[in-house]
Protein backbone atom coordinates (compact mmCIF):
# COMPACT_ATOMS: atom_id res chain seq x y z
CA UNK A 1 0.00 0.00 0.00
CA UNK A 2 1.62 3.40 -0.95
CA UNK A 3 1.31 6.15 1.26
CA UNK A 4 1.01 10.05 0.34
CA UNK A 5 4.09 12.13 0.76
CA UNK A 6 3.46 14.23 3.68
CA UNK A 7 5.52 17.65 5.07
CA UNK A 8 4.74 18.20 9.08
CA UNK A 9 5.15 22.25 8.96
CA UNK A 10 5.51 22.69 12.37
CA UNK A 11 4.16 26.35 13.25
CA UNK A 12 0.63 27.22 14.14
CA UNK A 13 -1.86 28.07 11.66
CA UNK A 14 -1.74 31.67 12.66
CA UNK A 15 1.88 31.69 12.82
CA UNK A 16 1.84 31.24 9.46
CA UNK A 17 -0.62 33.08 8.53
CA UNK A 18 0.21 36.14 10.28
CA UNK A 19 2.43 38.42 8.04
CA UNK A 20 0.65 37.15 4.99
CA UNK A 21 -2.87 37.36 2.94
CA UNK A 22 -5.20 37.89 5.33
CA UNK A 23 -3.47 38.87 8.39
CA UNK A 24 -1.95 41.99 6.68
CA UNK A 25 -4.25 44.91 5.60
CA UNK A 26 -5.62 42.69 2.30
CA UNK A 27 -9.41 43.29 3.21
CA UNK A 28 -9.14 47.33 3.98
CA UNK A 29 -6.72 47.64 0.54
CA UNK A 30 -9.68 45.54 -1.19
CA UNK A 31 -12.28 47.76 0.31
CA UNK A 32 -10.47 51.27 -0.34
CA UNK A 33 -9.97 49.91 -4.33
CA UNK A 34 -13.89 49.68 -4.31
CA UNK A 35 -14.31 52.94 -2.62
CA UNK A 36 -12.03 55.05 -4.46
CA UNK A 37 -13.72 53.24 -8.36
CA UNK A 38 -17.18 54.40 -7.09
CA UNK A 39 -15.73 58.00 -6.43
CA UNK A 40 -14.30 58.02 -9.39
CA UNK A 41 -17.08 57.09 -11.61
CA UNK A 42 -18.95 59.97 -11.38
CA UNK A 43 -15.42 62.39 -11.09
CA UNK A 44 -14.60 60.68 -14.26
CA UNK A 45 -17.76 61.09 -16.27
CA UNK A 46 -17.37 65.12 -15.13
CA UNK A 47 -13.50 64.96 -15.94
CA UNK A 48 -13.98 63.90 -19.77
CA UNK A 49 -17.28 66.32 -20.17
CA UNK A 50 -15.19 69.23 -19.01
CA UNK A 51 -12.29 68.17 -21.38
CA UNK A 52 -14.51 68.64 -24.27
CA UNK A 53 -14.64 72.14 -23.39
CA UNK A 54 -11.48 72.79 -23.16
CA UNK A 55 -10.09 71.08 -26.13
CA UNK A 56 -7.64 73.69 -28.76
CA UNK A 57 -8.49 76.25 -25.86
CA UNK A 58 -5.85 78.51 -25.30
CA UNK A 59 -4.21 78.64 -21.32
CA UNK A 60 -6.24 81.12 -20.32
CA UNK A 61 -9.52 78.84 -21.07
CA UNK A 62 -7.77 76.16 -18.98
CA UNK A 63 -6.98 78.84 -15.80
CA UNK A 64 -10.57 80.53 -15.81
CA UNK A 65 -12.00 76.55 -16.02
CA UNK A 66 -9.40 75.42 -13.38
CA UNK A 67 -9.62 78.61 -11.36
CA UNK A 68 -13.63 78.05 -10.52
CA UNK A 69 -14.05 77.10 -6.83
CA UNK A 70 -15.71 73.72 -8.25
CA UNK A 71 -14.00 72.60 -10.95
CA UNK A 72 -10.74 73.41 -8.25
CA UNK A 73 -12.59 71.09 -5.96
CA UNK A 74 -13.50 67.97 -8.63
CA UNK A 75 -10.17 68.62 -9.68
CA UNK A 76 -8.49 67.92 -6.46
CA UNK A 77 -10.78 64.92 -5.34
CA UNK A 78 -10.13 63.72 -9.02
CA UNK A 79 -6.03 63.53 -8.84
CA UNK A 80 -5.79 62.43 -5.04
CA UNK A 81 -8.50 59.66 -6.22
CA UNK A 82 -7.12 58.86 -9.17
CA UNK A 83 -3.36 58.12 -7.87
CA UNK A 84 -5.07 56.69 -4.76
CA UNK A 85 -6.80 53.97 -6.73
CA UNK A 86 -3.79 53.79 -9.08
CA UNK A 87 -1.16 52.64 -6.80
CA UNK A 88 -3.26 50.53 -4.92
CA UNK A 89 -3.77 48.73 -8.18
CA UNK A 90 -0.37 48.98 -9.27
CA UNK A 91 0.94 47.16 -6.10
CA UNK A 92 -1.58 44.84 -6.67
CA UNK A 93 -0.43 44.01 -10.18
CA UNK A 94 3.48 44.59 -8.51
CA UNK A 95 2.70 42.06 -5.94
CA UNK A 96 1.45 38.97 -8.79
CA UNK A 97 3.93 39.49 -11.25
CA UNK A 98 7.23 40.32 -9.31
CA UNK A 99 8.07 37.13 -7.22
CA UNK A 100 11.41 37.69 -5.70
CA UNK A 101 11.50 39.46 -2.40
CA UNK A 102 13.89 42.55 -2.46
CA UNK A 103 12.60 44.01 -6.14
CA UNK A 104 8.96 43.39 -5.67
CA UNK A 105 9.69 45.48 -2.49
CA UNK A 106 11.91 48.14 -4.09
CA UNK A 107 9.46 48.64 -7.24
CA UNK A 108 6.26 49.09 -5.06
CA UNK A 109 7.80 51.70 -3.13
CA UNK A 110 9.41 53.38 -6.12
CA UNK A 111 5.86 53.10 -7.12
CA UNK A 112 4.39 54.62 -4.39
CA UNK A 113 7.19 57.04 -4.42
CA UNK A 114 6.62 58.21 -7.70
CA UNK A 115 2.68 58.16 -7.51
CA UNK A 116 2.55 60.46 -4.14
CA UNK A 117 4.97 62.98 -5.59
CA UNK A 118 3.10 63.43 -8.87
CA UNK A 119 -0.42 63.66 -6.72
CA UNK A 120 1.31 66.49 -4.48
CA UNK A 121 2.07 67.85 -7.82
CA UNK A 122 -1.45 68.21 -9.72
CA UNK A 123 -2.61 69.16 -6.05
CA UNK A 124 0.18 72.13 -5.84
CA UNK A 125 -0.80 73.07 -9.74
CA UNK A 126 -4.86 73.22 -8.85
CA UNK A 127 -3.94 75.11 -6.22
CA UNK A 128 -1.88 77.43 -7.79
CA UNK A 129 -4.43 77.85 -10.55
CA UNK A 130 -7.34 78.52 -9.00
CA UNK A 131 -5.19 81.22 -6.71
CA UNK A 132 -4.27 82.80 -10.08
CA UNK A 133 -7.67 83.07 -10.74
CA UNK B 1 12.64 25.35 0.63
CA UNK B 2 13.27 29.25 0.70
CA UNK B 3 10.25 29.17 2.43
CA UNK B 4 7.73 27.55 4.71
CA UNK B 5 5.36 28.24 2.12
CA UNK B 6 6.99 26.51 -0.21
CA UNK B 7 5.90 23.15 1.71
CA UNK B 8 2.40 23.68 0.57
CA UNK B 9 3.67 23.37 -3.38
CA UNK B 10 4.63 19.65 -3.07
CA UNK B 11 2.56 17.71 -5.77
CA UNK B 12 2.58 14.18 -7.25
CA UNK B 13 2.56 13.36 -10.64
CA UNK B 14 0.43 10.58 -12.04
CA UNK B 15 3.66 7.95 -11.79
CA UNK B 16 4.38 8.99 -8.42
CA UNK B 17 7.07 11.64 -8.68
CA UNK B 18 7.31 14.22 -6.13
CA UNK B 19 7.28 17.47 -7.75
CA UNK B 20 6.90 21.55 -6.78
CA UNK B 21 3.15 22.46 -8.13
CA UNK B 22 3.33 24.83 -10.20
CA UNK B 23 0.86 28.26 -10.00
CA UNK B 24 -1.78 28.63 -11.98
CA UNK B 25 -3.09 29.81 -14.11
CA UNK B 26 -1.50 27.81 -17.33
CA UNK B 27 -1.64 30.53 -19.94
CA UNK B 28 -0.62 27.60 -22.91
CA UNK B 29 -3.09 24.93 -21.58
CA UNK B 30 -5.63 26.97 -20.72
CA UNK B 31 -8.15 27.91 -23.86
CA UNK B 32 -8.89 31.48 -24.04
CA UNK B 33 -12.24 32.54 -22.59
CA UNK B 34 -13.86 35.70 -22.98
CA UNK B 35 -13.87 35.81 -18.95
CA UNK B 36 -10.03 35.62 -18.47
CA UNK B 37 -9.59 37.85 -21.93
CA UNK B 38 -11.92 40.79 -20.05
CA UNK B 39 -9.80 40.44 -17.28
CA UNK B 40 -6.87 40.45 -18.04
CA UNK B 41 -7.93 43.61 -20.09
CA UNK B 42 -8.89 45.46 -16.85
CA UNK B 43 -5.27 44.79 -15.42
CA UNK B 44 -3.67 46.15 -18.95
CA UNK B 45 -5.97 49.18 -19.09
CA UNK B 46 -5.49 50.08 -16.00
CA UNK B 47 -1.44 50.05 -16.09
CA UNK B 48 -2.63 51.93 -19.53
CA UNK B 49 -4.39 54.69 -17.55
CA UNK B 50 -1.66 54.98 -15.08
CA UNK B 51 0.37 56.38 -17.80
CA UNK B 52 -2.60 58.54 -18.97
CA UNK B 53 -2.95 59.78 -14.90
CA UNK B 54 0.83 61.24 -15.20
CA UNK B 55 0.03 63.09 -17.92
CA UNK B 56 -3.08 65.06 -17.09
CA UNK B 57 -0.12 66.35 -13.82
CA UNK B 58 1.43 67.20 -16.71
CA UNK B 59 -0.88 69.14 -18.14
CA UNK B 60 -2.07 70.52 -14.93
CA UNK B 61 1.58 71.56 -14.00
CA UNK B 62 1.88 73.43 -17.35
CA UNK B 63 -1.55 75.01 -17.19
CA UNK B 64 -0.47 76.03 -13.76
CA UNK B 65 3.26 77.23 -14.55
CA UNK B 66 3.73 79.37 -18.12
CA UNK B 67 2.51 80.15 -21.67
CA UNK B 68 5.46 78.00 -22.93
CA UNK B 69 5.23 74.64 -21.09
CA UNK B 70 0.99 74.75 -21.99
CA UNK B 71 2.34 75.51 -25.11
CA UNK B 72 4.36 72.55 -25.10
CA UNK B 73 2.12 70.12 -23.31
CA UNK B 74 -0.52 71.19 -26.05
CA UNK B 75 1.90 70.89 -29.33
CA UNK B 76 2.57 66.97 -28.23
CA UNK B 77 -1.20 66.21 -27.23
CA UNK B 78 -2.07 68.00 -30.54
CA UNK B 79 0.23 65.57 -32.66
CA UNK B 80 -1.00 62.73 -34.52
CA UNK B 81 1.26 60.40 -31.84
CA UNK B 82 -0.52 62.43 -28.81
CA UNK B 83 -3.79 62.11 -30.90
CA UNK B 84 -3.57 58.56 -31.24
CA UNK B 85 -2.34 58.21 -27.69
CA UNK B 86 -5.07 60.11 -26.22
CA UNK B 87 -7.94 57.89 -28.43
CA UNK B 88 -6.11 54.74 -26.86
CA UNK B 89 -6.44 56.09 -23.22
CA UNK B 90 -10.37 57.27 -23.90
CA UNK B 91 -10.81 53.82 -25.28
CA UNK B 92 -9.05 52.04 -22.25
CA UNK B 93 -10.52 54.18 -19.83
CA UNK B 94 -14.09 53.64 -21.33
CA UNK B 95 -13.42 49.71 -20.92
CA UNK B 96 -12.01 49.96 -17.49
CA UNK B 97 -14.90 52.06 -16.33
CA UNK B 98 -17.49 49.69 -17.77
CA UNK B 99 -15.80 46.51 -16.74
CA UNK B 100 -15.22 48.39 -13.11
CA UNK B 101 -19.14 48.74 -12.93
CA UNK B 102 -19.29 44.84 -13.77
CA UNK B 103 -16.58 44.07 -11.19
CA UNK B 104 -18.72 46.22 -8.42
CA UNK B 105 -22.11 44.65 -9.54
CA UNK B 106 -20.37 41.32 -8.64
CA UNK B 107 -18.95 43.10 -5.74
CA UNK B 108 -22.74 43.33 -4.60
CA UNK B 109 -23.10 39.66 -4.50
CA UNK B 110 -25.39 39.48 -8.10
CA UNK B 111 -24.47 38.67 -11.92
CA UNK B 112 -22.75 35.58 -11.08
CA UNK B 113 -24.61 33.19 -13.24
CA UNK B 114 -22.18 32.31 -16.53
CA UNK B 115 -24.76 33.22 -18.77
CA UNK B 116 -25.06 36.45 -17.06
CA UNK B 117 -20.84 36.95 -16.81
CA UNK B 118 -20.75 36.22 -20.41
CA UNK B 119 -23.34 38.37 -21.52
CA UNK B 120 -22.60 41.35 -18.93
CA UNK B 121 -18.77 40.68 -20.69
CA UNK B 122 -20.41 41.49 -24.54
CA UNK B 123 -21.71 44.18 -23.08
CA UNK B 124 -18.89 45.91 -21.71
CA UNK B 125 -17.07 45.09 -24.85
CA UNK B 126 -20.26 46.87 -27.10
CA UNK B 127 -20.54 49.94 -24.42
CA UNK B 128 -16.73 50.61 -24.84
CA UNK B 129 -16.81 50.57 -28.43
CA UNK B 130 -20.19 52.96 -28.26
CA UNK B 131 -18.83 55.60 -25.76
CA UNK B 132 -15.39 55.49 -27.28
CA UNK B 133 -16.75 56.09 -30.68
CA UNK B 134 -18.59 58.71 -29.24
CA UNK B 135 -16.32 60.61 -27.49
CA UNK B 136 -13.40 60.42 -30.19
CA UNK B 137 -16.13 61.83 -32.64
CA UNK B 138 -17.21 64.71 -29.55
CA UNK B 139 -13.69 65.48 -29.31
CA UNK B 140 -12.89 66.10 -33.29
CA UNK B 141 -16.09 68.41 -33.46
CA UNK B 142 -14.96 70.39 -30.44
CA UNK B 143 -12.02 70.66 -31.72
Amino acid sequence: MSTQPTQTIMRSGLGRARGLGSAKSGAAHWFAERVTSIALVPLTLWFVFSVFSLLGEPRAAVQAWAGHAMNATLLLALVIITFHHMAMGLQVVMEDYIHAERPRLLAILAMKAAAGLFALGGILAVIKLTLAH
Amino acid sequence: MTDVREALFIGRTTDGRTVRRPLSPHLQIYKPQITSALSIFHRITGVALSVGAFILVWWLVAAASSDESFATVSAVLHSWIGKLALIGWTAALWYHFCAGLRHLVWDSGHGFELETVHATGRLVLIATAILTALTVLAGFIAL
